[in-house]
């Protein structure tokens, strides 16, 4: 099965981890992602302004490139996922923003949200299935104990973004289940690590990120997980606590055997 | 702006209607950075509904906010605080000049390992 496919700017970067394990994977799995053509930085935040429209414009542009292609478009960072989907939504149910959209980039037809944004970890859960994926894990990570960090952009809104239970979310949990491996619960996996202080008042992001790590380093975790390249950073950087973080991808990439390959 | 114009603006633009809250303060009891904000997210709720504007225009808590989202979604009344909190905060960076954060001060915030999403990500929360 063939999807449209937004990396965006940061797996382009500093996060060439997140999309380089995501792709080996998915090929090793029989899906095929195709990058989008042409695509712009979606912004890293959700512009939730009524009157905003431009700093919008972006993510009608990949939105409306993965309908032409009449595909559903895969997201690999949280960020992205997070600005993609709940722009879509907007295209789908604010009339006010679809016409303005519509006038401003000369659409025959408006868009209105057609397209169906979907984040990596739901196509592993919905379009190949943890049983599926299990059968293809060829070095189950037996044992070892991952803290699964969803953050806040995958989760929240919930009714936008309906993932999972915002509050009581399982999908992470059954991936890593899926590897093979344990996961460690804890109270923290969907509050906050402050990634977004970070540049404006790095002591925030110091304290909230370490209160998270402290979380799941005291239930037993012996590394992390999470989607986002920014918690990536900030667990590592500004968190005390040294737990290994890494990218859902690497960890799904060496239980299908493909790590070295990436 | 004259200070009822100001209140429908903010209104507005972040679509909330803070008369549906109930004042439970669960918003601000959820809220991850509570600690290191002058004004709570509850207290966005009630002070601009009562048009008092200016001191939030004015307060740290703008740029402290983690937008995480945590205050809309344990709201019980969908009141969505945090869009009244991103309101006033273009509300001070749309002016001239008043963009919080300044091109010449980005060098000093890198390092090596800085993911591009917390930089575009600053530039689209602190400037217009
Ligand atoms: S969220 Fe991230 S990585 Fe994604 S395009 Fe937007 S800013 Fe760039
Ligand atoms: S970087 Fe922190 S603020 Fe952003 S999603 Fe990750 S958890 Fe939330
Ligand atoms: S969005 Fe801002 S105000 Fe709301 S809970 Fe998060 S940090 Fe607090
Ligand atoms: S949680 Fe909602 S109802 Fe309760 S104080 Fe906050 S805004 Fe008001």
């Amino acid at each position: 099965m063939t999807y449209s496919y937004y990396p965006g700017c940061t797996l382009k970067t500093k996060a060439k981890d997140l999309d380089r394990y995501a792709r080996a994977s998915a090929a090793a799995l029989g899906i095929e992602l195709e990058e989008l053509p042409d695509w712009q930085c979606c912004g890293g935040v959700y512009p939730m302004a009524k009157d905003e429209i431009a700093t919008k414009l972006s993510s009608v542009r990949a939105l409306l490139s993965a309908k032409e292609q009449g595909r559903d478009l895969v997201t690999m960072c949280s960020a992205c996922h997070n600005v993609l989907k709940q722009v879509n939504h907007d295209m789908a149910t604010d009339e006010n923003i679809v016409t303005k959209v519509a006038n401003y980039m000369k659409l025959d037809e408006p868009y209105r949200g057609e397209t169906k944004v979907i984040h990596f970890l739901e196509l592993l859960r919905d379009g190949v299935g943890f049983d599926e994926l299990k059968k293809h894990v060829v070095k189950p990570l037996k044992g070892v104990k991952i803290a699964p960090y969803y953050g806040c952009l995958l989760l929240r809104p919930g009714k936008v973004m309906a993932f999972d239970d915002p509050e009581n979310p399982a999908i992470m949990e059954n991936f890593i289940k899926a590897l093979g491996a344990e996961p460690v619960a804890y109270a923290m996996r969907n509050e906050c690590c402050g990634g977004y202080a970070t540049m404006e008042n790095r002591v925030i992001a110091e304290k909230r990120a370490t209160a998270v790590m402290d979380n799941a380093a005291a239930n037993g975790a012996q590394m992390m997980i999470t989607a986002c390249p920014l918690c990536l950073y900030n667990l590592t950087k500004n968190a005390q606590g040294g737990v290994p973080v890494k990218y859902f991808t690497e960890v799904l990439a060496e239980a299908l055997g493909v790590k070295e390959e990436a | 702006m004259e200070k009822t114009n100001l209140k429908e603006r903010i209104l507005e633009i972040s679509g909330v209607n803070p008369r549906k809250c109930m004042k439970c303060g669960k918003c601000s009891g959820t809220c991850p950075n509570y600690d290191e904000m002058e004004y709570h997210p509850h207290q966005f709720v009630s002070m601009v509904e009562k048009g008092d504007i200016e001191p939030l225009m004015k307060t740290e808590s703008l740029w402290t906010c983690l937008s995480c989202f945590a205050c809309v979604e344990r709201c019980p009344r969908s009141v969505e605080p945090a869009k009244l909190i991103e309101a006033v905060r273009l509300a001070v960076i749309r002016q001239q000049g008043a963009n919080h954060l300044k091109p010449q001060d980005i060098p000093d915030k890198l390092d090596e390992d800085l993911p591009q999403q917390a930089i575009v990500s600053a530039f689209r929360k602190y400037t217009k």
